[in-house]
């Protein structure tokens, strides 16, 4: 049904790539190409990641306003990080250059991520102004242990955490590519396979009981996928606070349909579009003078509020 | 059949159903009246595993709800539950699709194709395919909703309320329908009605309820009369009896 606009989707995504490549390159094209070639792939995996998790999120919750950053789910990311470097206290740990420490962080994020929002949205019927607030608080109060956390640290540790802390697209650990690549695909293959039940998942709980799907189960493994996802993404470029809600909802704007075959294509290139398109533009033409963080976050956080008017009013 | 044996519930710390023992004949319409806060909802969706039940047994013919795999369930068992918040942005074929979900788990074949178009047009529904359910009449989209049910082709239906929100001839064709269905396809149709006159003239069986127990059942002719009315709603309606029907005077 959607199958042109996804196309047209594509060749957008296509050409900020060819954009974000070739735009102002100098000199030897083979290092250019490969030197490039490492941050547009990171790129690429963040966004699909994020469109990913947040398109999951969305769907067990039943809303178009929460999205996991908003829940706090990437701050919980970067405190794990920090309790590493604290635990560890390794002047040099730079957040996931060893498999290890990534799968323990990954392990802890996941475990913490079902706890911490298993209980929340297993409840009978959790109400979004719960959950906007409930996200609220676990942002500040991760937030706040992190700040404790690293005002104990010594200096040099401080930097380590403080460069994870902060979305940052131009500067990105392109060291961890083939470990993110090969975990974010597996999730992507997981998020794959369930389409047709995220379908009936987001059809809210007694319609997808009774149509036989065990919403328990579907919600617990959706919140393993959005750990996973998040964590890979925020250990690549850091926080990103309203990306995902942004191009989520001009995905829905685009692709109207509650078919997650299309939906999740569909939020991927959008995103894979506004990340690698509008860090070409940043990056080249107006020369890195203001961050896609700051834009973003923005255009992405006056969408928020009006939803939220828009959902209080109702 | 179903058989409900030695439930109890509890919501919020009080107990909304007291040692239920019920059994639901098979290939007809049932009734399940009784004042507000009876526990006919609760006794519904937990029939439907819509909540769990902490003690008894409940069985839809060989399968015991709670046991056996949620989809095997999901293609006997069917229920609308009141008040359904679904996706609004949904267009009413792709909510009656989902209906045949249980069969097919996402890849639709041509008998699932013919199923809905069968209950687009039992529903009336045909000139509304393309419509989002938040852009059409209350009525409509509890026709929608009726349609997905009918489409997953399940033994036995159980709907909470299902004349909220349709008119008299709306109410009046769906009831017609159930009743057809129980007759003609031999399925079991569980309904909560709230006016008693609709339940004394299309339900072949009639089960009270009232404070979370079974009060008596039977057909309408036998059971309902002043006495009942007194005992279950406790108020003093009059009951007629005209041509064979009988009627409750509001």
């Amino acid at each position: 049904m959607h199958r042109r606009r996804l196309i047209v989707l594509a060749v957008l995504f296509v050409a900020s790539a060819v954009a974000y490549m070739t735009i102002g390159a100098r000199g030897n094209w083979g290092f250019v190409l490969e030197f490039r070639g490492a941050k547009l792939a990171a790129l690429c995996l963040v966004a699909v990641a994020l469109s990913t998790s947040t398109v999951l999120f969305q769907t067990i919750t039943q809303n178009r306003i929460l999205t996991p950053s908003i829940m706090g789910f990437d701050e919980l990311f970067v405190l794990i990080v920090a309790m590493g470097v604290f635990v560890f206290g390794m002047t040099d740990y730079l957040v996931v250059t060893s498999w290890i420490q990534f799968g323990v962080s990954l392990v802890l994020m996941t475990g913490a991520s079902l706890l911490l929002f298993g209980t929340l949205l297993l409840q009978e019927r959790p109400d979004l102004m719960r959950m906007i607030l409930t996200g609220l608080v676990l942002t500040v109060l991760f937030r706040s242990l992190r700040t404790l956390l690293v005002r104990m640290l010594d200096p040099n540790e401080f930097s380590v955490v403080q460069v994870s802390s902060y979305a940052r697209f131009h500067q990105i650990e392109t060291g961890l590519l083939a470990i993110a690549a090969v975990t974010i695909g597996a999730a992507l293959v997981g998020a794959w396979a369930m389409r047709h039940r995220l379908d009936v998942l987001s059809l809210g709980r007694e319609a997808a009981i009774n149509l036989g799907e065990d919403v328990r189960r579907g919600t617990l493994q959706v919140l393993v996928l959005i750990g996973i996802l998040v964590s890979v993404a925020t250990a690549l470029v850091g926080p990103t606070a309203f990306l995902g809600l942004l191009v989520v909802s001009i995905a829905h704007a685009v692709t109207p349909t509650g078919r997650h075959a299309v939906l999740l294509v569909s939020a991927a290139l959008i995103s894979g579009t506004t990340l690698v398109g509008g860090q070409a533009l940043l990056e080249r033409v107006f020369g890195l003078v203001t961050p896609l963080t700051v834009v973003i976050d923005l255009a992405g956080g006056v969408l928020f509020l009006v939803l939220v008017m828009k959902g209080l009013k109702r | 059949m179903i058989s409900v044996m030695g439930v109890s519930h509890d919501l919020g710390g009080s107990t909304v159903l007291h040692d239920i023992d019920l059994e639901i004949p098979k290939g007809k319409v049932t009734a399940l009246i009784g004042p507000n806060g009876a526990g006919k909802s609760t006794l519904l969706s937990l029939i439907a595993r819509l909540a769990r039940h902490r003690t008894g047994r409940i069985m839809v013919d060989e399968l015991e709800v709670g046991v056996c795999a949620s989809n095997t369930l999901a293609r006997r068992l069917a229920i609308l539950p009141q008040s359904s918040e679904i996706a609004p942005r949904l267009t009413i074929e792709e909510l009656v699709a989902f209906g045949r979900y249980p069969h097919h788990l996402g890849r639709p074949g041509k008998h699932d194709r013919e199923k809905i178009a069968e209950a687009m047009t039992l529903f009336d529904l045909d000139p509304l395919t393309q419509r989002t359910l938040d852009t059409v009449s209350g009525g409509q989209r509890q026709r929608a909703l009726l349609a997905m049910i009918f489409a997953q082709d399940t033994d036995y239906m159980l709907l909470d309320e299902p004349l909220n929100n349709l008119d008299i001839a709306a109410s009046r064709s769906l009831m017609a329908l159930l009743q057809r269905l129980a007759r003609e396809h031999a399925r079991t149709v569980v309904i909560v009605l709230h006016d008693i006159n609709y339940a004394c003239a299309y339900a072949d069986h009639i089960v009270t309820m009232k404070g979370g127990k079974i009060g008596p059942q039977g057909d309408a002719e036998t059971l309902v009369d002043g006495k009942l009315m007194h005992e279950v709603f406790e108020t003093d309606a009059v009951v007629h009896r005209i041509g064979g029907r009988t009627f409750v005077a509001v």
